[in-house]
């Protein structure tokens, strides 16, 4: 054999290096990616009467419970001229779509490894693919909250100060960031329980907690206010700045924070390629340990 | 071309750990650790034993497999042999790249896909068509060449009627074809084949080994393939690898590595001695052996058997002995019988006489059977009987071409005349 042929297109070794993505293959892939995508969203309520109409009853519910506890009881103020309801909600569906990118993308290895067991893709496709398909589900949540909006804004007997300003633009950054940071969190959690399995307990409650330190049902100003000792907890919390902002484009009361945004971008991008980094280690082996 | 090497294996090992994980893994994590930062070895991989699944061993890390080397050329088909627990799954996820090696290196110049199970992710919710399109995509097609196939997929799968009915509602034969039909269209470099032809009916069987010998003859394709019937094996591979206890113990050409790996599997007894009648006179050694003289308790179907009795008579012995011996099948059913003394022309001399009898090929059906011996003094009227004193195998390889086993105890090679 001469040495001229000794040359490879690919080897599988033990060997691992700290960043060894291979995007061009995750592009080969794209195709299962929405195939899963296609999966998730055709089957998830299969056999149900109300059918998507789920994706709708969980966040009014959850946002009425609220108004009637934060707002009617405990005297949280929403803000000159903003509704209760309708701050709940925007909050509701931002926190909703990290929470379910987080909880979704977190038990991945244990919840495929069947699949994973008998067959190579980028495993990171796994995780992607719910990404995108919460993306639909974040969608349809918003659009529920724009009517909602819209009935506020023109039938409601008050009038409301409510308009989304020019910085909606930079809606679709948030979207972006929420994604990563929930992504990057689950990839996390996932490959350590591949051999700690009592992250799955902690992540269970741990989402939980984590709602009340995102500014979901209060402005983050009041907190300041009320527990100035305590602000320092929520204040980096990077989850509680894009909750904050999100509603600060739709409502447009209050202003953008542009140095909270910007250290929120960098949190967000460096947990999201240190999820890569662990996930790409861990999905070599973890099909021995899990 | 045909002699390019598109998958070469180097000195291959993977290693696990026995017994619970979980527990102490951080400790062994925060040392093998600690060895890393200080540029040292794994303190855990030197401590490996081979993997002998009957015995027990000392240490709690095993090598699963070990110094695994080979080489495939391209349109080459590779069988892979072995018994339970040899290693032969774990070398196929690791060439699927389901696992990765603990140490050594796999060098390909060609996709693998690879197919540990059929229907990988099939959701029983979704219908046979939306099944083809994931299962073909997890198995590495893009959409446009499942939109390419989708006819010839449902075809194959043959079931048509029902490509729009959710999974769940499908037979588990159905679930297998279509599951199969969608493996059989891919169009990898090198293609890795775990037991998965064990399923489905006759009729599929036959299909999907047609299917695979397409795959390699006619596209130019590199199969490895992994199967306990040998039948299939010998019918499709050209070269193979015997794995035993996770080392490769022989290769080369399929068939002379079937014949080692048969002759190999302990379980059957080809050699016996009895003494109990008579002290002066007795048999010595009965052994069971192919055509090439090697003693052996498996054969194939077109092979002959030869039963030889080595008898050792003393000096002055006068009586008159008889020796015969039954082949009796697995339920019990004495399928023949034959004696020395059938062939009037025998007697024992002194010294020792081997007599040899040959069993014809094309004869006995596949299965187990057992040597059932009669050793008799004819002067005194005493004789001693062995009920199980051999057993041996037929097995399927060499079966007539019409490959469906017969229902039938012997399937003789009559003679056939057309007149």
């Amino acid at each position: 054999m001469k040495t001229a042929e000794e040359r490879w297109l690919y080897t599988i070794s033990s060997k691992k290096r700290l960043i060894d993505f291979n995007f061009r293959e995750i592009w080969r892939y794209r195709d299962l990616l929405f195939l899963f995508v296609k999966r998730d969203i055709i089957t998830l309520y299969k056999q149900t009467i109300l059918g998507p109409l789920w994706y709708l009853i969980q966040p009014l519910f959850t946002s009425l419970i609220f108004t009637l506890i934060f707002n009617n009881l405990a005297d949280i103020p929403t803000g000159e001229g903003v509704p209760n309801f309708l701050f709940n909600l925007a909050g509701i569906t931002a926190w909703n779509y990290f929470k379910e990118c987080l909880v979704g993308t977190s038990d991945t290895f244990k919840k495929n490894e069947n699949i994973f067991g008998k067959v190579y893709f980028p495993r990171v496709i796994m995780p992607m693919s719910v990404v995108v398909s919460n993306l639909l589900k974040f969608g349809i949540q918003l659009l529920v909250l724009s009517g909602f909006y819209l009935y506020y804004v023109f039938f409601s007997k008050v009038t409301y100060d409510i308009a989304p300003g020019l910085n909606i633009l930079v809606f679709p950054l948030f979207v972006i960031l929420m994604a990563l940071l929930g992504l990057g969190l689950g990839m996390i959690v996932s490959s350590m329980t591949t051999k700690y399995r009592d992250l799955t307990f902690l992540i269970q409650f741990g989402v939980q907690l984590l709602m009340y330190g995102s500014a979901v049902m209060y402005p983050m100003s009041y907190f300041k206010d009320k527990l100035p000792n305590y602000y320092w907890l929520i204040e980096w919390n990077p989850i509680a700045i894009i909750v904050e902002s999100f509603r600060v484009i739709i409502l447009g009361d209050g202003h953008l924070d542009i140095n909270k945004i910007i250290y929120a971008i960098i949190i967000s991008c460096v947990i999201f390629l240190l999820g890569l980094v662990i996930f790409n280690k861990t999905e070599k082996s973890f099909i021995d340990t899990i | 071309m045909s002699s390019e090497v598109i998958l070469k294996v180097e000195n291959l090992g993977k290693q696990y750990r026995l017994g619970l994980v979980g527990t102490g893994t951080i400790s062994h994590d925060i040392n093998r650790w600690w060895s890393r930062v200080r540029g040292k070895d794994d303190p855990y991989l030197k401590v490996g034993e081979t993997n002998v699944r009957s015995e027990k061993g000392d240490s709690q890390y095993v090598w699963a497999i070990k110094n695994i080397n080979f080489e495939v050329k391209r349109g080459e088909v590779l069988g892979i042999i072995g018994k339970n627990g040899a290693g032969k799954s774990t070398l196929l996820k690791i060439l699927s790249k389901v696992t990765s090696p603990t140490v050594g290196i796999v060098k390909t110049n060609g996709r693998i896909a690879s197919l540990l199970e059929v229907g990988t992710g099939f959701h029983p919710e979704m219908t046979g068509r939306e099944n083809i399109y994931l299962n073909g995509a997890i198995l590495g097609m893009t959409k446009a060449e499942i939109n390419d196939k989708i006819d010839e997929i449902i075809e194959f799968s043959g079931c048509l009627r029902y490509i729009d009915t959710p999974v769940k509602r499908y037979s588990s034969g159905m679930r297998v074809r279509l599951a199969f039909a969608v493996a059989a269209f891919l169009e990898p470099d090198i293609l890795v084949v775990d037991e998965v032809l064990a399923v489905g009916d006759a009729e599929f069987q036959k299909k999907a080994i047609g299917k695979m010998q397409d795959i390699s003859s006619s596209d130019g394709r590199t199969v490895l393939f992994v199967s306990h019937n040998m039948e299939s094996m010998a019918r499709l591979c050209e070269r193979g690898i015997l794995l035993n206890h996770g080392e490769i113990e022989f290769t080369g050409k399929i068939n002379d590595v079937i014949d080692y790996y048969l002759s190999n599997n302990l379980e059957f007894r080809s050699t016996f001695t009895e003494t109990d009648l008579d002290e002066n006179c007795y048999v010595q050694r009965v052994s069971l052996k192919n055509s090439k003289g090697e003693s052996t308790s498996n054969f194939r179907f077109n092979e002959d058997i030869s039963v030889e009795f080595d008898i050792i008579k003393n000096e002055g012995v006068l009586d008159d002995f008889d020796l015969s011996f039954a082949v009796v099948n697995s339920s019990n059913v004495v399928i023949l019988s034959s004696s020395f003394s059938d062939s009037n022309s025998f007697s024992i001399e002194e010294g020792e006489t081997t007599f040899k009898a040959k069993i014809n090929g094309n004869f006995l059906n596949k299965g187990d059977y057992k040597i059932r011996l009669f050793f008799y003094n004819n002067t005194k009227r005493q004789g001693v009987q062995r009920i199980d004193c051999l057993n041996f195998k037929i097995n399927e390889i060499g079966f007539y071409n019409n490959a469906q086993v017969r229902r039938a105890l012997i399937i003789p090679n009559l003679d056939w005349v057309k007149e």
